[in-house]
């Protein structure tokens, strides 16, 4: 292989998740920190690493609950880790994980670290609802009223109004554009029809369920115990439909809009919880300790458009740019993972890829490349799957080492849109 | 001077008790004598205005009373005169006409609380090692220096007895809520805070302490009328605790008594003639040996010392997450905080098992003894999976899995091409041979017999059972990890039953025999509860599940022969598929999980009709086959001593304490007429009773297991 970049070589040693479930299903009293933690310890488990080999745990989380805003430190005071740890979390949206990930690696690039833990977790279901700003300004007042007389005067201000909570919602801060809208909005300027989307919801679902039953996704997945007796056990993904059907989809009612849209629940990824964690090392340390990596990190790229044009077309920018740090073109690539959070993103994302005019505007000689579905989400994506926020980089990352070496691939990539407009990619290589 | 040094804070003396060459403070004559002068001396020392006593041990502030002083008592006088004395230093204490501050961290228990008890302020740490309490009546003893008047008057008579009656030791925040203690702090500012208190008490007189416990608390703790209803309803808890088999809470009771009703110098004078009349009564003789037998048990590793060094367990891997397997995890992480991880052979059942090891943990943070962040902690340390992951990394492997020679030895081949070469395989079995289960071993000297009892968490014993094979540092890494989760261990030999089910064995089938001869079931666990033990055979039986005794019934008949040949109560009773309280159907009937009486259509399963029975015969046949097969186990070194055996009586099978154990009752009774039972018995139901030859021989020559 090439050195192509300074300083130390980065494996992918192992990947592992809790299944991902629907929000509101199996986990609707599990918080965030206890799926990171589940994740990230039986990642130490099947790895079979001494906890006291870890130099740092980097972890994501999009919507952190306040109680405990940075959940790395909750997992690195796992008990099978030294308290001595250090952990931080950090949030790039969708594309956390991911980032996690590439936060370790350029640690251990850099020569910082040889041993660091990263993943990321979301819980829809354990979401921070706030209070209105006036309420929350009255209970601050009120507990610092040096009288109870005084402290009556200002709860006595509260109207019903104030009392109404407020849920965060997935809308862009900026624009306040839902995520749905802006899906819309580019399923109908890059004309992607409703049906186009409907095979790859569909693609989604039969490929995750295959995946499932033969028992190849199994390796990434720590079953989870659920139920009160904790023998409700989980160990697959609850939002795989093995049973649907084009004509089952096309029946689905448009969500963002009803009159002339084409975006349903069917054809975007739902609302899930989940965590998932990897272990990276530098490459002499995973000889070292006796271990076969499953790939190695050749590259990334992070890009970034206007939210309030098309609000997913980050990673057009991104591809391409971590394939030229990589030295690489698309048609090395033997294994490609494209986040799907919506069949219309997905879809145009694709459509930029291919044609010239894209290619113009990215100042390139020709397209980035055409997909090749044979080669493209093998083993379904984040429709099927779920797409627990800031999680979905890890297991994107995971599930293509896992696929890179059963297959014997050399090159593979993630592509991931995010919140805020952004594209993130990586090249993985193996040998 | 030698356990004291005073140091002069601004007026403040702080008194520092380092016992020399102790690991921990306790209290003797000698002790006694210089607290004595130190008293004198300050009491007219201008420059003293207050004192704080303080420990200079690491966390432990007074034990207790030095136990061997006593023990070494002949005469009921003698023993009065020491419970006599100490009140009279307590209370010079008490009088001491300037503030005293008792500064506590660690252990304060016994005489060191009733020293603290007279001090005029008392600041306990936060610290978890910090506990108060007066365990003498665990020793078949009274809390003799002053602590049954003065623990009353100061934190009401119910909270009081509470404490003294049953021994508990309670931590700070126990103690604080109690008024036990006056301030609670952390351990870094004990000292400057009781200085500081000292200081404040000499300069404003003493605190004055409020009543506790309310309106109840008035009604039940400061009138007289309310006082009787407590003696009364404390004797009757008391009496159906101990059976009217242990005399010692009863006499705290009378001596707290007579000290609220007729006043603390009538109080005293009971509680030292109750104190003296007990310590040297067999009760608390008995109970003392036993505390002396634990203790050397716990610095007894199974091998000579120095011969071997445990290996640290950092990782404890357990196959089978049933009862046993689950116990021993939940056990294993409240008490040694290892990573535990359970594997049985499908998820839902390691989910099970991992709920009822959190179960344990949960009932810990329940009961407040442990923090939110501690539960998080252990839970933290459980994990369980339906592969071997993460067992390539353990230390220790315990199996508890399904009692079958096949499945034992393939557990085993399959842990032994996973594991490190140094990791050690312990079997969980309590009936066959280890050495049968190691047979194929690549690593015999790494395999062990780890023997728990039913139900983990609350048995305290631990059988741990070497081959010959076994290499010393796996046993003593065995014997150490399983006095870390909380067991007094004893090493017994690889012989069928090993030593508790070998004794208990003859036993259960005598309780077969009574049955196939009509004796009523409620009469023959009568006896022997009468006898001490907490339940009676049948009803043992019931809770050890019948087909699990039937089992290890068939496995000491092929081992031993005719004398453990099984009654056939059992067969009939599996037969019906009558399992015992596991499926609710045994010689007793089941309500929701409780006893509810002798199910009485077993006597016509069993083909008998209950009869009137001669209670003493059947106490006699009972105990007399548990004592002979005792004494046969101990000729053939199933035990390495008469105290690993008698322990092991009474902590794996609840022989009754105050008897001492089985080979001091053969002692006690004396072999002679052991053996003349025996004969009698011999003649009448046959050749299972045929004496020991070992007991012959100790009959012939007039010999005991034990030291006159």
């Amino acid at each position: 292989m090439i050195d192509i970049r300074p300083g130390r070589r980065v494996a992918v040693v192992a990947g592992i998740r809790t299944p991902f479930a629907k929000s509101g299903t199996v986990y609707r009293d599990v918080s965030a920190v206890a799926l990171a933690r589940h994740a990230a310890r039986e990642l130490l488990f099947r790895s079979e690493v001494d906890g006291r080999e870890i130099d740092e745990v980097v972890f994501s989380q999009v919507v952190p609950s306040v109680l405990t805003p940075n959940v790395a430190r909750e997992v690195s005071l796992l008990p099978q880790l030294p308290p001595s740890v250090p952990a931080y979390t950090i949030n790039r949206a969708c594309a956390s994980a991911a980032q996690a990930i590439n936060n370790a690696a350029d640690q251990i690039r850099l020569g910082n670290a040889d041993v660091v833990l990263a993943g990321g977790v979301e819980s829809l279901s354990d979401l921070p609802i706030l209070h209105s700003r006036r309420f929350s300004r009255m209970l601050v007042e009120a507990s610092k009223a040096r009288s109870l007389g005084h402290r009556l005067a200002t709860v006595g201000k509260v109207r019903p109004k104030d009392l109404i909570p407020v849920t965060p919602a997935i809308a862009e801060p900026s624009t306040g554009e839902t995520m749905g809208q802006s899906a819309e909005k580019m399923a109908k300027e890059n004309g992607i029809t409703r049906e186009e989307q409907d095979r790859i919801a569909l693609m989604s679902h039969q490929r995750a369920s295959a995946a499932t039953a033969s028992g190849r996704l199994a390796p990434e997945i720590a079953p989870w115990f659920g139920g009160r007796d904790m023998d409700e056990v989980v160990s697959e993904d609850n939002g795989i439909r093995s049973d649907t059907s084009i004509e089952a989809l096309a029946k689905l009612k448009p969500v963002f809009d009803r009159k002339y849209g084409t975006v349903t629940a069917g054809n975007s990824s739902p609302l899930t919880d989940g965590a998932a964690a990897v272990l990276l090392m530098s490459e002499e340390k995973a000889r070292a300790l006796g271990h076969e990596p499953l790939a190695f990190i050749r590259s990334y790229a992070v890009s970034a458009v206007d939210p309030g044009w098309q609000l997913l077309m980050g990673p057009v920018y991104a591809v391409p740019k971590a394939l030229e740090r990589a030295e690489l073109s698309w048609k090395d690539l033997g294994l490609v993972e494209i986040h799907e959070a919506f069949a219309a993103q997905v879809l145009s994302n694709v459509q930029a890829w291919g044609s010239q005019s894209w290619a113009d505007r990215l100042g390139l000689p020709g397209p980035v490349g055409e997909v090749d579905w044979e080669r493209t989400n093998v083993s379904g994506g984040s429709i099927a799957i779920g797409h627990p926020f800031g999680a979905t980089g890890a297991r994107l990352v995971t599930t293509l080492a896992n696929e890179m070496r059963r297959r014997d691939v050399e090159f593979g990539l993630i592509s991931i849109c995010a919140q805020g407009g952004m594209g993130y990619a990586m090249v993985l290589e193996r040998r | 001077m030698g356990a004291f040094t005073t140091e002069n804070e601004n007026g403040v003396t702080v008194i520092t008790f380092d016992l020399p060459g102790e690991p921990v403070n306790k209290l003797s004559a000698a002790v006694r004598v210089e607290v004595e002068a130190l008293l004198i001396g300050f009491r007219d020392d201008p420059a003293t205005r207050a004192v704080v006593l303080i420990s200079g041990k690491a966390d432990n502030f007074i034990a207790g009373a030095d136990i061997e002083e006593f023990t070494a008592l002949t005469s009921q006088d003698a023993a009065e005169r020491l419970s006599f004395e100490g009140q009279e230093t307590v209370s010079r204490v008490e009088t001491f006409h300037k503030p005293i501050v008792a500064a506590i961290n660690g252990a304060c228990l016994g005489g060191g609380l009733e020293l603290a008890l007279a001090c005029h302020y008392r600041i306990a740490t936060d610290h978890p090692k910090t506990q108060l309490g007066l365990p003498e009546v665990q020793l078949g003893l009274i809390p003799g220096a002053g602590g049954c008047q003065r623990l009353p008057r100061l934190i009401g008579a119910r909270a009081a007895l509470d404490m003294i009656l049953t021994g508990k030791s309670e931590r700070a925040s126990k103690a604080l809520r109690l008024g036990l203690v006056d301030e609670v702090v952390p351990r870094s500012i004990l000292r400057q805070v009781a200085v500081a208190a000292a200081d404040r008490l000499a300069r404003e007189g003493l605190p004055k302490r409020a009543g506790k416990g309310g309106f109840q608390g008035m009604v039940l703790d400061r009138t007289a009328a309310g006082r009787q209803l407590v003696y009364r309803a404390a004797r009757k808890e008391v009496l159906k605790k101990t059976g009217g088999h242990y005399p010692a809470p009863l006499a705290a009771l009378e001596a707290v008594r007579v000290g609220l009703e007729q006043g603390v110098t009538a109080g005293l004078a009971e509680e030292h003639r109750a104190f003296g009349e007990l310590a040297v009564g067999d009760v608390s003789r008995k109970l003392v040996q036993i505390f002396f037998a634990t203790t050397a048990l716990k610095k007894d590793d199974g091998v000579p010392p120095g011969s071997a060094t445990p290996r640290q367990i950092r990782r404890l891997g357990i196959i089978g997450s049933g009862f046993m397997g689950s116990g021993i995890a939940g056990t294993a992480v409240l008490n040694v905080e290892v990573d535990t991880r359970l594997k049985d052979s499908d998820l839902t059942r390691v989910g099970k098992g991992l709920k009822a090891a959190t179960r344990l943990i949960a009932d810990r943070y329940e009961k407040r003894r442990i923090t939110r962040p501690q539960y998080e902690r252990l839970t933290a340390l459980l994990s369980g999976s339906a592969d071997y992951s993460g067992f390539n990394r353990a230390d220790l492997v315990i199996e508890a899995v399904f009692e079958d020679l096949g499945t034992k030895r393939k557990v085993l081949a399959e842990v032994e091409g996973l594991v490190r070469p140094d990791a050690i395989f312990a079997t969980n079995t309590s009936t066959i041979p280890i050495r049968q289960i190691a047979e194929h071993a690549q690593r015999p000297e790494r395999v062990l017999g780890m023997h728990f009892f039913s139900p983990v968490e609350r048995m305290p014993l631990l059988e741990v059972i070497p081959t010959e094979a076994t290499a010393p540092d796996t046993l003593v890494t065995a014997v150490r990890f399983g006095r870390r989760m909380g067991k007094t261990v004893i090493v017994v030999a690889d012989r069928p039953g090993f030593w508790v089910n070998r004794i208990l064995s003859p036993y259960l089938n005598e309780a077969g025999h009574l049955l196939q001869e009509g004796v009523p079931i409620e009469v023959i666990d009568r006896v022997m509860t009468r006898f001490g033990f907490p339940v009676g055979p049948v009803a043992l039986l019931d809770e050890v599940g019948l087909d699990v005794a039937d089992k290890a019934g068939g496995v000491m008949h092929e081992a031993f022969g005719e004398r453990m040949k099984p009654a056939g109560a059992l067969s009939r009773m599996l037969g019906a598929t009558r399992l015992g309280r596991k499926n609710g159907r045994g010689f007793y009937r089941y309500k929701e999980g409780h006893k509810a009486g002798v199910d009485t259509s077993v006597y016509a399963l069993l083909g008998v009709r209950p009869a009137e029975a001669d209670a003493d015969l059947v106490q006699r046949r009972l105990v007399y086959a548990m004592l002979n097969e005792a004494a046969m186990a101990c000729a053939e070194n199933v035990v390495r001593s008469a105290r690993d055996a008698d322990i092991g009586a009474i902590f794996g099978i609840g022989f009754p304490a105050f008897r001492g154990g089985p080979l001091r009752m053969i002692d006690d009774v004396g072999a002679g007429r052991v053996v003349e039972t025996l004969y009698q018995l011999q003649e009448v139901f046959g050749e299972r009773f045929r004496p020991a030859p070992s007991l012959l021989e100790m009959s012939r020559r007039s010999g005991r297991y034990y030291p006159a």
